[in-house]
């Protein structure tokens, strides 16, 4: 599966970003989301949605290459990743984060949770098979 | 304590003290959260007889136990303190995204206090707490303030901000966040002005603690599933509010010339459907919200253009009928300014409408304002928010006290056409044939705003109906026979809205979805069951709303002077005037049927003559230990 972005539909609420965070994480809290939703006002007066798109930067610069490709899907090993944080610094969306109870980095696993809660179809699913690489 | 977030947050400007405290479980299980917390902090701490805008007048910001949480629409913010608008009890909330988070950040309440010695700003970020220098920030427009801050702090921080109107401690200014969310009624800018708090900027990062987080958010899940099931979800949401405007005003309820009559001809020209057409951008969201009223735009006028939220149905109705402005481009023009200069959109116009009347009768000049002014003129309107906003003479002075005091003191019968109860200016509803409405403004407790009890429905329909059904099934008649004042019938459907609405506001969530498309209260219930782990039925919570309802009442009573059934009434327009044109020609209230209708309620609430809570009352619905 995929996710498709429809930025002009997103109306900033966060409901994909609390879903995420509760989902992902047990955390009431969007802090935690691995997304970001920009406002741009006052203008040009939208909202841009920020979210991982398997590019694999991450899997790149991490140097204990604990970053691997599954299925499309790039997923972290906790038992390899030594949380130099180089992976969330170099993410071009910023949408890595760290957990602060473990102080591991936290990345999308396209669990598709985002889109299944969007009440304005701004995130939808696509069963087209993903192509990580972001292309 | 699960679904709160377990501390308050007290700060003394004047002292620099920054104190965290404990939330009381007692309190919760009492008040629940926003308004209620509000209610029993003003209640217990605020010195009696204080100014409004004296250094120990409270600022409350308050969440509630539901606020934050994965349900729809959970990012209401409540602010509440002593009014400058009123002298009594006031509250005002928001939407945005405030709110959640200072929740994220451990705090379900902050209590300020005080005055800093230079203007300031509060910095919250989890748990540092710092009082900044706002230097940089003084002076500016509310969303101007907001862009600057956001630039200098990060977009992930959410912030309010007041506007000049708000230092120049005008008595309707208000409370602006996420560019156009504004906590707008009772003056509760103009405190935050007083004590030289420009704004507040908060980041929270933790979580909150709830009893069964699966449970909670798979019934949080099925509660959006539900209200996208409504008809309304679809049908109510490309316009939101703005979308009962034709509604409003083919039932002659729209308020005109300031409120000289009830009905205008230019209805089509700033409905809902010509923001879609004209203005909107996007739609913009409230936290959590699957429904968003909010139509962010941008509109082009002879004297400017600008991107501004709204206008929302309330600014239609005001700036588009009671200051008859013709194009929904220059309402949302108006609506722009008023949010820049920090101004709350229905005093605003409705000060504006009142002192152009005020010149059209002759009993202020063109030398008192400084230019001619008349209705549908927006270089009028403009000018006179400027006025107003920046007391830019001594009438502008006068004009930044709201219609009542301005009234009082320009005399020559101007009070009979000074719009407000209690001295809190009178919202869209023009009520001259609409009896339950017309007492639903009477008695909400900071005075005419209609968000405390809704009850147009019940003068049109006869009965509680959600709005998208309302507008759904079209006014009908273009000419309505004179409604039958029963004073029983209205108390009922008012005292039943006075505690279903604000319970909202203990829950620190958002009643539209309820409201507008029928989304049912006992949902609510259950939400709070599974997020705190407390059984609530909707009963209970409706026994709790009445209860802050007798205390704020008794705030009020506590703090003006004279306070009683004499505050009750509308202004003499409403009853001394019949509505002279639209579908309710002829029409309007008697002094005799506000009476029966004030009587009829004050019975059915167990309050005396002069509208006060009898002590057996007070007894019966909890308040015996308090007051």
């Amino acid at each position: 599966m995929n996710l498709i972005f429809n930025h002009e539909n997103c109306s900033g609420c966060g409901i994909c970003k609390l879903a995420c965070s509760i989902v992902n994480f047990k955390q009431i809290t969007p802090a935690r989301a691995l997304l970001r939703i920009e406002g741009l006002f006052p203008a040009p007066g939208h909202y841009q949605i920020h979210f991982c798109d398997q590019c694999g930067i991450c899997a790149e610069v991490c140097p204990v290459e604990a970053i691997e490709l599954e299925n499309g899907v790039y997923r972290i090993n906790e038992e390899e990743c030594i949380a130099c944080r180089e992976c969330v610094e170099a993410c071009p969306q910023s949408v890595m984060m760290i957990q602060s109870e473990n102080d591991m980095p936290a990345k999308c696993i396209l669990c598709g949770e985002c889109a299944t809660v969007c009440p304005r179809q701004a995130i939808m699913i696509s069963e087209e098979e993903n192509v990580a690489g972001g292309q | 304590m699960d679904g709160y977030a377990g501390k308050i947050l007290r700060i003394d400007l004047s002292k620099e003290e920054i104190l965290k405290e404990p939330l009381s479980e007692k309190m919760c299980d009492e008040f629940i959260g926003g308004r209620g917390f509000v209610a029993k902090t003003l209640y217990e701490e605020l010195p009696p007889d204080t100014d409004p805008f004296d250094k120990d007048n409270l600022f409350i910001i308050a969440t509630g136990p539901l606020s934050g949480h994965f349900l729809p629409a959970s990012g209401k913010t409540h602010f509440g303190s002593k009014s400058p608008a009123t002298g009594g009890y006031a509250d005002s909330n928001m939407g945005g995204h405030f709110g959640p988070a200072l929740k994220y950040a451990g705090y379900d309440m902050a209590v300020i206090i005080g005055k800093t010695k230079t203007p300031s700003y509060l910095f919250i970020e989890d748990d540092t707490i710092e009082i900044r220098s706002a230097k940089a920030y003084w002076g500016k427009g509310s969303l101007t303030c907001e862009e600057m801050m956001k630039k200098d702090l990060g977009e992930e921080f959410q912030i309010l901000t007041i506007g000049p109107a708000g230092e120049n401690l005008v008595k309707f200014a208000c409370i602006s966040h996420d560019f156009g969310r504004q906590a707008g009624r009772t003056g509760i800018g103009a405190v935050l002005g007083s004590k030289n708090i420009k704004a507040i900027a908060v980041r929270g990062t933790g979580s909150i603690p709830v009893n069964d987080v699966e449970k909670a958010y798979a019934k949080g899940k099925d509660a959006f599933e539900k209200v996208s099931q409504k008809p309304g979800f679809k049908g109510w949401t490309p316009e939101g509010t703005a979308g009962i405007t034709d509604w409003v005003n083919e039932i002659g309820a729209f308020p005109a010339k300031n409120f000289q009559t009830s009905h205008i001809d230019h209805g089509h020209m700033i409905n809902g459907k010509k923001i879609i057409e004209r203005l909107k951008i996007t739609d913009k969201g409230c936290y959590c919200c699957p429904t968003p009223c909010g139509k962010y735009g941008h509109t082009k006028t002879a004297l400017g253009s600008a991107y501004m939220e709204g206008p929302e149905f309330e600014t239609i109705s005001l700036f588009g009928g009671s200051c008859m402005l013709k194009t929904i481009e220059e309402v949302a023009y108006a609506n722009f300014l008023c949010d820049e200069l920090g101004i709350d959109t229905i005093s605003g116009a409705s000060v504006a409408a009142f002192a152009i009347e005020c010149f059209e009768k002759g009993i202020i000049s063109a030398d008192d304002i400084g230019k001619k002014v008349e209705f549908s003129d927006l270089e009028s309107i403009v000018y006179l928010l400027n006025l107003m906003s920046l007391r830019q003479n001594d009438l502008g002075d006068l004009l930044a006290q709201g219609v009542k005091i301005a009234s009082e003191n320009i005399g020559n019968g101007s009070e009979k056409f000074a719009i407000h109860v209690k001295g809190l200016e009178w919202t869209g509803y023009e009520c001259r044939n609409a009896p339950s409405m017309m007492l639903a403004y009477m008695t909400a407790d900071i005075g005419a705003h209609h968000n405390r009890a809704w009850v147009l429905g019940h003068d049109v329909v006869g009965s509680a109906t959600n709005v998208h059904d309302l507008i759904s099934a079209g006014a009908g008649s273009d000419k309505r026979p004179k409604a039958i004042v029963s004073g029983k019938d209205s108390a009922k459907f008012v005292i039943d809205s006075q505690h279903t609405r604000p319970a909202f506001d203990l829950l620190g969530c958002c009643r539209l979805q309820m409201m507008e498309l029928g989304f049912e209260v006992e949902n609510y219930a259950e939400l709070y069951t599974v997020i705190t782990g407390k059984k609530m039925t909707w009963d209970d919570l409706l026994k709790i709303s009445e209860k802050i309802w007798n205390l704020t009442r008794m705030i009020s009573a506590r703090e003006i002077k004279d306070f009683g059934r004499n505050l009750d009434y509308p202004p003499v327009r409403f009853y001394e005037e019949p509505t002279p044109s639209g579908p309710n020609k002829g029409h309007c209230i008697s002094l005799k049927e506000l009476d029966e209708l004030l009587d009829a309620y004050y019975g059915a609430r167990g309050w005396d003559k002069n509208g006060i809570p009898t002590k057996k009352t007070l007894d019966r619905v909890g308040l015996k230990h308090m007051i």
